[in-house]
C-alpha cells in the first residue's frame, strides 16, 4: 500500500474529498438554519434538483456559469417560500409537506428537462480558480486553494453561518423561535417571519448545492443527479448537532470516503471498497447511536406555532 | 380552525397536484399517434431503464424504435423510461400487457424475473428481453455481440496509450458488463501487451456526478485513456477536459469530446426490431435466444474513426473486423488466462455462447474486482 499511495495520490483524494463535501455542507448549512427556527424541510433533495435543473438551464442559455449560480438561488428561494407558505402560514404537518416537495422538485424538473432540454448536453461549467500565494502552499495549497468559486463559498459559509447563528441578533431571534416560539412572540419576535427567512435562506442554499453538482462537478444534467445526498444533507444536520462545524466534520467524512473508495478501487489496493462506501453511514449511525438520551434539538423543531397555545 | 381546514384542503390539492406532476416527469408514456380506430395496428411497447435522451444505451434501443416506426406500416410504438430493474417493472410489464400491446420490449438485464412472471400470465403477447437468459413459451431473447465491437475498439485503446494505463468505468458486475471488459482487454492486449485496464465500480448505470470522480481519480493514477460501460458521456467530457483520450460506448460520443474520443462501439437494434415485428405478423415468431454479431445486419459495429487514429491502423483494425464477420477470428479464443492466472479458456478452444453470455471472471491484465452480489 505504501508503494501507491504517493503524495500525489494523496492531495487528489484530499482534494476531491474537499470539492465533493460542497453539496453536502451547501444543503446541511441551508436546512441548519431551517431546522434552528423549529422547521424540518425534507423536501432539501427535490430543491437541489430544481438548484440541478435551473443551474445547468440558465448556463446552457447565457453561457456563462454565474447565471447558472444565480438561477438556482432564485429557484431554491421559490421553493423555500412555496415550503414557508404550507408548513408555517397553513401549519401543514412539516415531514408530509417536505415529501411533497421533494416529489414536486424531482417531477418537475425531469418534466422541464424533457420539454426545454431533451438529451445530454454538456456545458461548460465553473473553472477552477486558483488562489494567488496560497494555491503555493506544499500539500495544503492543491487541496483547498485549487477549486472552484462554490466550493469556496461552501467552506467559508462554515464560520460565516456560525457567527450569523451565534453572534448576531438574527441569529438569537432564530435559535429563540426554535426553542421557545412563545417567549420570542411575547418579546415583539415575529415568528412567523423568521421561519420564512429560514426557509428561504435553506432553499437558496439547498438550490445552490443542486448546481453545484451540474456546473461545478459533471458539467451536464442528468435525471436524478441528485442521487440521495439531499437526504445526507439532512441527516448530516443531526449528526452536526445543529452546528455549523459539526456539519463540516460530517461532510468531510462522506466526501472523503467517497473520494477515498474510488481511489482505493482505482489503485488495486486490496481493500474491499464496499467498506468504505459504507462506513459514513456506520460512523454517522454509531455517532446518532451513542449520543442518544443526550441529544440536544431545537425544542419547538416541527411544531408549527399557534399564537395563544402553548408548543 | 377555520383556517386550519383551509389549509389541510389547499395541501391536499397541492400534494395531489405534485404527484400528478411527478408522474408526468419521470415516466412519461410518450405514446407517437394516439390510438386510432384501426384495429389491425401491431402495438409494440418498450420499456426502458434509463431516460431516451442518455445518449447511451437506451438511446441507441430508442433509435432502435424509431426505426420501426419509420421502415413498418401498421405499427404502433409507445415507451416507458426510467423504469427501475425493481419489482416496480413487473406492474409497468403487467400494465403494457394489459393495455392490449401484442408485444412489449425490456431493454435491461434486472428486468428478467419479472418478465419470466408477466409472460405467463400473458400468454397472448409476445416478450423480447434484452440482455437475459432466460425464456418461456412467449418471453425470448435478444443481444448483440457486443464483445465483437469491444475488441476493436480495444486495439485502439491499446494503440494510442502512452502510459499503458486505461481507466474502465463500469457500473454492476453482470455477465454483459465483464464480457465488455474482457474482449476491450483482449483487444488491447493483442496490439500492446503491457496494457493494464483499471475499472472502477459506479454502482449505477447513470450517475454523471460518481462518474466524475471516479474518472478523475482514474487520469490521477495514471491512466491516460478512459472506457467505460455506463449509460452517460461524462467520462468523455472529463478525459478532454483532462487532455487524454476516450473511447466511445453504445452511441457515437464524438460531439461530447472530439479531442479525445478515438472510436467507439454502436448498436443497432432497428433491423432486429423489424423482423420481430414480421415473424408476429406471420405467427412464426418463436422465442428464442437471438445473439447477432458484427456480419448480421451492424446490430453491432463501430464508429467512424477519429482523424488521430494513423490511417494504417486503422485498416488493421478493419482487417480484424473483416475476419470476425467471416468467422476466421474470434475476440474469446484461447489460451486465455484469468486475473489469478488459471487458464480459462485453452489454446485453440472458442468460448461457447453460454459461457459468453454467464462469464464472470476478468481476464489477465485487468485490474480489479467483481463485486459479488
Amino acid at each position: 500500500m505504501e508503494g501507491v499511495m504517493n503524495s500525489a495520490i494523496i492531495i487528489s483524494i484530499l482534494a476531491t474529498g474537499i470539492r465533493l463535501a460542497t453539496p453536502y455542507l451547501l444543503a446541511a448549512l441551508g436546512e441548519m438554519f431551517t431546522q434552528r427556527s423549529g422547521v424540518y424541510n425534507l423536501g432539501v433533495e427535490g430543491i437541489m434538483m430544481m438548484g440541478a435543473f435551473a443551474g445547468f438551464f440558465a448556463t446552457l442559455h447565457s453561457g456563462s456559469p454565474l447565471m447558472g449560480i444565480v438561477a438556482s438561488l432564485l429557484i431554491g428561494a421559490l421553493m423555500g417560500l412555496l415550503m414557508a407558505l404550507v408548513s408555517v402560514t397553513f401549519k401543514a404537518e412539516q415531514g408530509i409537506s417536505g415529501i411533497g416537495l421533494y416529489m414536486l422538485g424531482w417531477g418537475l424538473s425531469g418534466l422541464l428537462y424533457r420539454l426545454y432540454v431533451g438529451g445530454i448536453t454538456s456545458i461548460d461549467g465553473l473553472k477552477t480558480i486558483k488562489i494567488p500565494l496560497l494555491s503555493d502552499i506544499p500539500f495544503l495549497g492543491p487541496i483547498i486553494f485549487d477549486q472552484n468559486v462554490l466550493v469556496y463559498t461552501a467552506l467559508v459559509l462554515v464560520p460565516l453561518s456560525g457567527f450569523i447563528l451565534f453572534k448576531t441578533s438574527w441569529g438569537l431571534n432564530v435559535r429563540a423561535v426554535g426553542n421557545k416560539p412563545e417567549a420570542a412572540d411575547t418579546l415583539g419576535v415575529s415568528v412567523e417571519r423568521i421561519r420564512y427567512q429560514c426557509l428561504i435562506l435553506g432553499g437558496m442554499l439547498a438550490g445552490l448545492a443542486g448546481a453545484f453538482l451540474t456546473i461545478g462537478q459533471a458539467n451536464m444534467y442528468a435525471d436524478n443527479i441528485t442521487a440521495g445526498r439531499g437526504f445526507i444533507a439532512i441527516a448530516l444536520v443531526y449528526f452536526g448537532r445543529w452546528s455549523p462545524w459539526g456539519i463540516l466534520l460530517g461532510s468531510l467524512l462522506f466526501s472523503m470516503a467517497d473520494s477515498f473508495q474510488s481511489m482505493v478501487q482505482v489503485l488495486g489496493i486490496n481493500f474491499p471498497y464496499e467498506l468504505a462506501v459504507i462506513l459514513p453511514y456506520v460512523v454517522t449511525i454509531i455517532a446518532l447511536a451513542i449520543s442518544f438520551g443526550r441529544v440536544w434539538a431545537p425544542a419547538a423543531l416541527g411544531k408549527p406555532f399557534q399564537r395563544g397555545t402553548r408548543g | 380552525m377555520n383556517f386550519k381546514r383551509r389549509g389541510t384542503i389547499l395541501i391536499t390539492l397541492l400534494v395531489s397536484l405534485l404527484l400528478v406532476i411527478s408522474g408526468c416527469g419521470t415516466k412519461a408514456p410518450a405514446t407517437t399517434p394516439t390510438p386510432t380506430a384501426s384495429t389491425e395496428k401491431i402495438k409494440v411497447a418498450f420499456v426502458y431503464v434509463g431516460p431516451v435522451g442518455d445518449f447511451g444505451y437506451t438511446y441507441a434501443q430508442d433509435q432502435g424504435r424509431k426505426f420501426l416506426e419509420a421502415n413498418m406500416k401498421n405499427v404502433e410504438t409507445t415507451f416507458v423510461e426510467n423504469v427501475p430493474e425493481t419489482a416496480d417493472a413487473e406492474r409497468v410489464f403487467t400494465d403494457l400487457a394489459q393495455k392490449g400491446n401484442n408485444i412489449v420490449i425490456g431493454t435491461s438485464y434486472g428486468y428478467m424475473d419479472y418478465m419470466v412472471n408477466v409472460s405467463k400470465k400473458f400468454p397472448n403477447v409476445v416478450f423480447e428481453h434484452c440482455s437475459g437468459y432466460k425464456t418461456t413459451d412467449n418471453l425470448g431473447t435478444y443481444f448483440n455481440r457486443d464483445y465483437q465491437a469491444r475488441y476493436l475498439t480495444g486495439m485502439v485503446a491499446g494503440k494510442y496509450t502512452k502510459t499503458n494505463v486505461i481507466g474502465f468505468l463500469a457500473p454492476f458486475g453482470t455477465p454483459e458488463v465483464i464480457r465488455n471488459i474482457d474482449a476491450f482487454t483482449l483487444g488491447a492486449q493483442s496490439i500492446n501487451p503491457k496494457v493494464e485496464v483499471k475499472v472502477v465500480w459506479t454502482n449505477s448505470w447513470n450517475d454523471p456526478a460518481t462518474e466524475k470522480t471516479a474518472a478523475n481519480s482514474l487520469i490521477d493514477a495514471g491512466a491516460d485513456m478512459l472506457a467505460m460501460h455506463v449509460d452517460s458521456p461524462t467520462f468523455a467530457q472529463t478525459a478532454q477536459d483532462r487532455g487524454v483520450l476516450a473511447i466511445g460506448h453504445d452511441s457515437d460520443m464524438t460531439k461530447f469530446a472530439p479531442n479525445s474520443i478515438l472510436v467507439g462501439d454502436v448498436s443497432n437494434w432497428g433491423p432486429y426490431f423489424v423482423d420481430v415485428v414480421k415473424q408476429v405478423m406471420n405467427k412464426t415468431w418463436k422465442p428464442v435466444q437471438y445473439f447477432g454479431g458484427i456480419k448480421d445486419g451492424g446490430i453491432i459495429d463501430i464508429t467512424p474513426f477519429s482523424a488521430k487514429v494513423d490511417k494504417d491502423f486503422q485498416a488493421v483494425v478493419l482487417a480484424k473486423k473483416q475476419d470476425i464477420m467471416s468467422g476466421k477470428f474470434d475476440p474469446f479464443t484461447g489460451p486465455i488466462s484469468d486475473q489469478a492466472g488459471t487458464v480459462k479458456i485453452k489454446a485453440g478452444d472458442k468460448a461457447a455462447d453460454d459461457v459468453l453470455l454467464s462469464i464472470n471472471w476478468f481476464v489477465k491484465g485487468v485490474t480489479g474486482s467483481i463485486p459479488k452480489s
